[in-house]
């Protein structure tokens, strides 16, 4: 290290100022910190959060009953007779089973508590069972239905750090469910039900089936219009359109269009595509329609961008072999610039597919159990589905909800980072 | 034929326009010794003839379908007696209902006044006749309209020309498309707007302090009328969205900052996607987690400080919406700060100017222009924001600036209103699109100025 | 002369070779005379590397005090990175590594006890396109007093304003409207607000890379005069592309080639009588 020189006058006014200088810089850097470790700690609650919530509800809890399919009981006399079947008492068959599992309970109240134990499925389910296996009736066999929600509920807490959750359970029903843990007769099965079944106003039997559909649906409708209108709009823009006033006016239309909060659309649906077009209201095809006019902006947008991404040496080569601007477009520009398009097309949808708030308007909230069979049957959509759920008092829903959300989120997350893998393609490309 | 058949007999009848439009092209072709000879490619000769078969039938399907509905109701209402005719919006559709459950035969018949009978069965007739009507019409034009394509066609016809100008006509409908949004959103909002300031003074609603927009049922009830004064959803919108870019204005700006400025490349590629995906975090998983996770954690703080905090306060809802908001306003404040030129930056360090001392006092200034107009759309955001609001914040219309006290915003309000039973002659209907229209216009206020600022600061560095 | 030419080309075309080959470059050892006296500032086996590229190789320089040395050679030689070597505006480019002895009279350019916002105060910079900040014009001079806590003032600070715009030749045209921006001024006044910003702080250096390359003629010639009158004060180091302008305001010119120190020679000597075949090559114009 060689000797320092005599510092003159301003350096040694600077040297002075250093030291907070540099605390200054610290403290900066460290806000910057601070402030990134903030947005990923959120990330991570966020997360934690939902899948701590919601990891339960891929399984259900069942119940093994033994069911004698008793004739008498059911009062059938003729297996074959749909209509005696339909008429059947399989809910006296679950009752049944349940009081010969437990056959010291006696007295009203606690018989009603100790039929509370499983679903009001447990029925439709011992019916489907019969119907798919008439040789039953007569027989006996062990089988295991679902329990009620509060039993869920109840049963998985039981092991949880923070203690039992007990809710509307009663001491009774607890004993119950321990004399069924040591017989072996009660267990955790994954839900399959809950990717099928529509919405349900008993926790243990509502699943998201009906939601994901009725989201396919109205989805299929936004992509069949806002993609080709979207691309069309974005064609004319960058290759036809003159530089004029009305111009102008799309584009800060498109780009105010872009920021306009989603509630407005939904406004725009109810008195526009409702009230004066009289499009029915809660079925995909209103949906879609909605979230493609709000999607539009989005695509237009991103389309734009790919169009503008095509080098132009590709638009005079095809002029200069003779065709037409609109051929070239239509033959050249736009295969290439597809992917782009694409991208951007995908990135719409999955902000499509979170949107809640202008549905709400249109209908879409109604209370569905039927899993929709088609663009104009009433149908909900999944982020509609967590809004209901989310609503709903029994803590069973707060499971449900939080896999719901997981579901949502898995399909969003699955389109986007399709959006950025097609996108790193394309850069490559050029 | 039912609407979807004779949509599909339309594209038929268009499919064999082109196919004897092409015949015929080919025909001139063979006199004149080779297709080169032809103005254009047989296949433009035959999309000639299928749009000329085909544009004008199902343009004319769509406009009678659009109005069909109302010209039948119409129709119905002037056969209907003065003692029932329906003198609200409500009845009205309370009556078209019953009519229209008569005529599919889910109402029973039994007791019901013979004129609504009679308007029953005269609706199956209407609907009748005018699906036929319609069908033949259309099938009119569209033979018509493909005969005459193909009979004005010659060898010298400027086939693709005339394609390609509707082709290019088509294009500029749809990017038009943007303009009709935005007339369809003013117009829906702007007309029941109109009838809501009919009812209440405009006043009263833009100045007024209490929102109590429950009509009662009866209109003897006591306070029939309701209140419809909005400041208090003026001040709760605003409020929330203060919170809510407290929040994300200097998370955002710190971390792009910090991102753009000091970040290694490798830091930067794992931070930058996992903000980002804050954004795509859809609002009604927001609007959940500020309900069961964050707004009882700041309940129970606050309970735990001495301090009264209501489950639905302004504050969770706020402090959500500001985590939503902070990517937003994080990305756009990365483009900014990019796009300073570095020689800005070199110019500063070279002076012996800190990192810090060169971001503070030249790079935000030089960047502020492109910053406040970030910052201006991320508050549009946040005062349009629906979900995180409507399921953390409540229903009490309280004119306050606590935090900790319940509010509720002009969106909320919105869906409360129009979620469910909606009828358009109360009040308490149509406000909901007397506060769309506020929302609307001081959204696109902020976007319009927020663009403009943004869009001369990118120019500004070209 | 065309085997000499032919062998320019080749190497010319062949950058990237000098790390495998270095025998091939006709460039052996710097000719004329590098080195002088208790220099300003000392350069020994200076060399730059951006990540694996090589883009300086082994200088030694000195650089005399009150001197104004000019530093020509054909675009990409290393001129600019040799300049921000000085003030280590290298430091900030990503991937850049320097190696070998800098002293600023007795000290350690990169030495440890060296802190860069001092070094930057001392080793002033005019960079080639005029960079005012978004300020105005008071502002941008105020700027580097401000930051170092160098005016005790507003008086202070105001009159080291004007003694910068001064200096700089510029006081008497923004004299009436110091508080308008920095940007609305013409291409030669930006440049020396640039200037006037630069020895606002009393740097004792002042490196200027190509400060006139964006400017007209009138305003080249105006910065040039500055820079003769600055001369008295401060060490000036200068790069630029003209060889007029080396002429006509520096003391001794030294010619760079493909990151190498081929010659340095007094101003006159190079651009009449130059030793190294390079330099007569650059300088009649061959290449360039
Ligand atoms: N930031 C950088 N990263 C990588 N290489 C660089 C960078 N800056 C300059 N170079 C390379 O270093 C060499 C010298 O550049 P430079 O000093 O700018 O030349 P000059 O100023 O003489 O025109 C060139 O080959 C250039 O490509
Ligand atoms: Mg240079």
């Amino acid at each position: 290290m060689s000797k320092s020189s005599k510092p003159n006058a301003t350096t040694e006014r600077i040297r002075q100022t250093l030291a907070k200088r540099y605390r200054a810089e610290k403290r900066f850097r460290l806000y910057g910190v601070v402030a990134i470790l903030f947005g990923l700690l959120c990330v991570a609650t966020l997360f934690v959060d939902i899948i701590g919530k919601g990891h339960g509800a891929f399984r259900q809890t069942y119940i093994q009953l033994s069911v004698d399919y008793d004739a008498d009981i059911l009062g059938i006399s003729d297996i074959n007779d749909a209509q005696q079947l339909a008429l059947a008492d399989f809910s006296g068959l679950v009752k049944k089973s349940l009081r010969t599992r437990f056959s010291d309970v006696s007295g009203r109240k606690d018989k009603r508590q100790l039929y509370r134990l499983v679903s009001n499925s447990a029925e439709y389910d011992l019916t489907d069972r019969l119907k798919t296996a008439p040789a039953l009736l007569g027989q006996s066999e062990k089988r295991w239905v679902l329990a009620d929600d509060d039993i869920d509920t109840y049963f998985k807490s039981l092991n949880s750090s923070d203690g039992a959750f007990v809710g509307r359970t009663s001491e009774k029903q607890q004993q119950w469910v321990q004399s069924l843990i040591d017989a072996g007769q009660i267990e955790l099965r994954f839900n399959s039900q809950f990717f099928s079944n529509g919405d349900s106003r008993e926790p243990e039997q509502a699943g998201i089936g009906g939601a994901i559909v009725g989201s396919l649906f109205t989805l299929f409708i936004t992509l069949a219009l806002s993609f080709p209108i979207g691309v069309a709009a974005a064609v004319y823009l960058e290759e036809f359109a003159p530089k004029n006033r009305w111009t102008d006016f799309i584009e800060v239309n498109i780009n105010n269009l872009a920021a306009v909060p989603s509630i407005i659309f939904g406004l725009l649906g109810l008195a526009i595509f409702i009230n004066f077009f009289h499009v029915p209201r809660s079925v995909p095809v209103i949906g879609g329609l909605v979230l493609a006019v709000m999607t539009l902006p989005t695509i237009i947008i991103s389309s734009r961008a790919a169009i503008k991404a095509v080098p132009p040496s590709i638009r005079e080569a095809g002029i200069g072999i003779g065709a037409s601007p609109v051929q070239v477009v239509l033959h050249h520009v736009l295969p290439l610039a597809l992917p782009g398009m694409l991208t951007g097309t995908i990135i719409g949808m999955a902000q499509a597919l979170g949107e809640t708030a202008p549905l709400l308007m249109i209908g879409m909230v109604a209370f569905i159990v039927d899993v929709p069979g088609g663009f104009t049957d009433p149908a909900t959509v999944l982020p509609v589905q967590i809004f209901l759920w989310a609503d709903s008092p029994e803590r069973a829903f707060v499971e449900k909800t939080s896999a719901a959300i997981m579901v949502l989120l898995a399909f969003l997350i699955t389109m986007n980072t399709f959006a950025v893998i097609l996108r790193k393609r394309l850069e490559r490309r050029w | 034929m039912q609407t979807s058949n004779l949509i599909i007999a339309l594209l038929v009848m268009s499919a064999l326009a082109y196919f004897f439009g092409y015949q015929r092209s080919r025909g001139f072709a063979r006199q004149l010794g080779g297709v080169s000879n032809l103005h254009s490619l047989p296949t433009y000769y035959g999309m000639r003839v299928a749009l000329w078969c085909g544009l004008p039938s199902v343009l004319l399907l769509f406009v009678c379908l659009a109005f069909e509905e109302t010209i039948i109701s119409k129709m119905l209402l002037s056969g209907i007696p003065d003692e029932i005719r329906p003198t609200s919006i409500a009845e009205y559709n309370l009556l078209m209902n019953k009519i229209e459950n008569l005529a599919s035969g889910a109402l029973s018949s039994e007791g019901v006044k013979p004129a609504l009978l009679d308007a029953a069965a005269a609706l199956g007739y209407l609907r009748d006749m005018s699906q036929r009507l319609l069908t033949g019409l259309a099938m009119l034009v569209a033979g018509g309209g493909g005969f005459w394509g193909w009979w004005r066609m010659s060898a010298q016809l400027r086939a693709r020309q005339q394609v390609e100008k509707i082709f290019k006509g088509f294009l500029l409908l749809c990017a038009s498309l943007a303009i009709f949004t935005t007339l369809g959103i003013l117009l829906s909002v702007i007309f029941e707007s109109v009838r809501f300031f009919q009812q209440v003074p405009i006043s009263e609603f833009l100045f007024g302090l209490e929102w109590s927009p429950q009509t009662a049922i009866r209109p003897d009830q006591v306070g029939g009328s309701g209140s419809f004064g909005a400041v208090p959803l003026f001040l709760g919108t605003m409020l929330i969205s203060f919170i809510a870019m407290t929040v994300a204005v200097p998370a955002g700006l710190m971390s792009a900052i910090y991102l753009a400025e000091y970040a290694g490349s490798k830091v930067r590629s794992f931070v930058k996607p996992a903000l980002e995906i804050l954004a795509g975090v859809p609002t009604v998983v927001y609007g959940y987690f500020a309900a069961l996770t964050v707004a009882p954690l700041i309940r129970d703080t606050g309970t735990s400080m001495g301090l009264s905090v209501t489950s639905e306060s302004a504050l969770a809802a706020g402090l959500v919406m500001g985590i939503m908001i902070i990517p937003f306003i994080s990305s756009l404040a990365d483009d900014v700060i990019n796009a300073v030129p570095q020689t800005m930056r070199d110019g500063s360090l070279a002076l012996g100017a800190t990192h810090s001392e060169t971001i503070k006092q030249v790079i935000i200034p030089a960047a502020l222009p492109g910053i406040v107009g970030g910052v201006l759309l991320a508050v549009s955001r946040a005062i349009g924001e629906t979900m995180i609001v409507v399921m953390a914040a409540g229903l009490a219309a309280n004119l306050t600036v606590n935090p900790l006290d319940t509010v509720t915003t002009v969106t909320v309000q919105i869906v409360t209103l129009l979620v469910g039973d909606q009828e358009f002659d109360s009040a308490k209907t149509l406000s909901a699109f007397a506060l769309g229209l506020m929302l609307f216009l001081v959204t696109l206020g902020l976007n319009y100025i927020a663009l403009r600022v943004v869009k001369k600061y990118r120019e500004q560095y070209e | 002369m065309s085997a000499l030419t032919m062998n320019l080309t080749a190497t010319a075309s062949e950058e990237n070779s000098f790390d495998s080959a270095p025998e091939q470059t006709v460039v052996e050892d710097t000719v004329g005379f590098p080195l002088v006296d208790d220099p300003k500032i000392r350069a020994r086996n200076a060399s730059v590397f951006y990540g694996d590229k090589q883009a300086i190789f082994n200088i030694d320089l000195d650089i005399g005090k009150h001197e104004v040395i000019a530093m020509i050679g054909p675009s990409g030689c290393g001129k600019s990175t040799f300049l921000r070597t000085i003030n280590r505006m290298n430091d900030t480019v990503d991937g850049c590594r320097v190696s070998g002895e800098f002293l600023l009279e007795e000290d350690n350019i990169y030495g440890s006890k060296m802190d860069v916002v001092e070094l930057r105060a001392r080793v002033g910079m005019v960079f080639q396109k005029p960079n005012p900040f978004p300020k105005s014009i008071f502002d941008n001079v105020a700027y580097g007093p401000k930051i170092h806590g160098l005016a005790g003032s507003r008086v202070e600070l105001d009159e080291i304003v004007e003694n910068s715009l001064k200096r700089a030749g510029l006081w008497a045209e923004v004299k009436d409207r110091l508080q308008q921006p920095g940007t609305g001024l013409s291409g030669g006044q930006q440049q020396r607000l640039c200037i006037a910003r630069a020895i606002s702080i009393s740097p004792e250096v002042i490196l200027m890379d190509e400060p006139c390359s964006a400017l007209d003629p009138i305003a080249t010639a105006r910065i040039e005069e500055l820079i003769a009158e600055l001369a008295e004060n401060y060490t000036i180091v200068i790069v630029t592309h003209s060889m007029q302008q080396a002429a006509r305001v520096s003391h001794r010119t030294a010619y760079f080639h493909l990151g190498k120190l081929v010659e340095v020679n007094e101003t006159e000597k190079v651009f009449t009588t130059p030793e190294h075949k390079l330099t007569e090559a650059y300088i009649t114009g061959r290449f360039g």
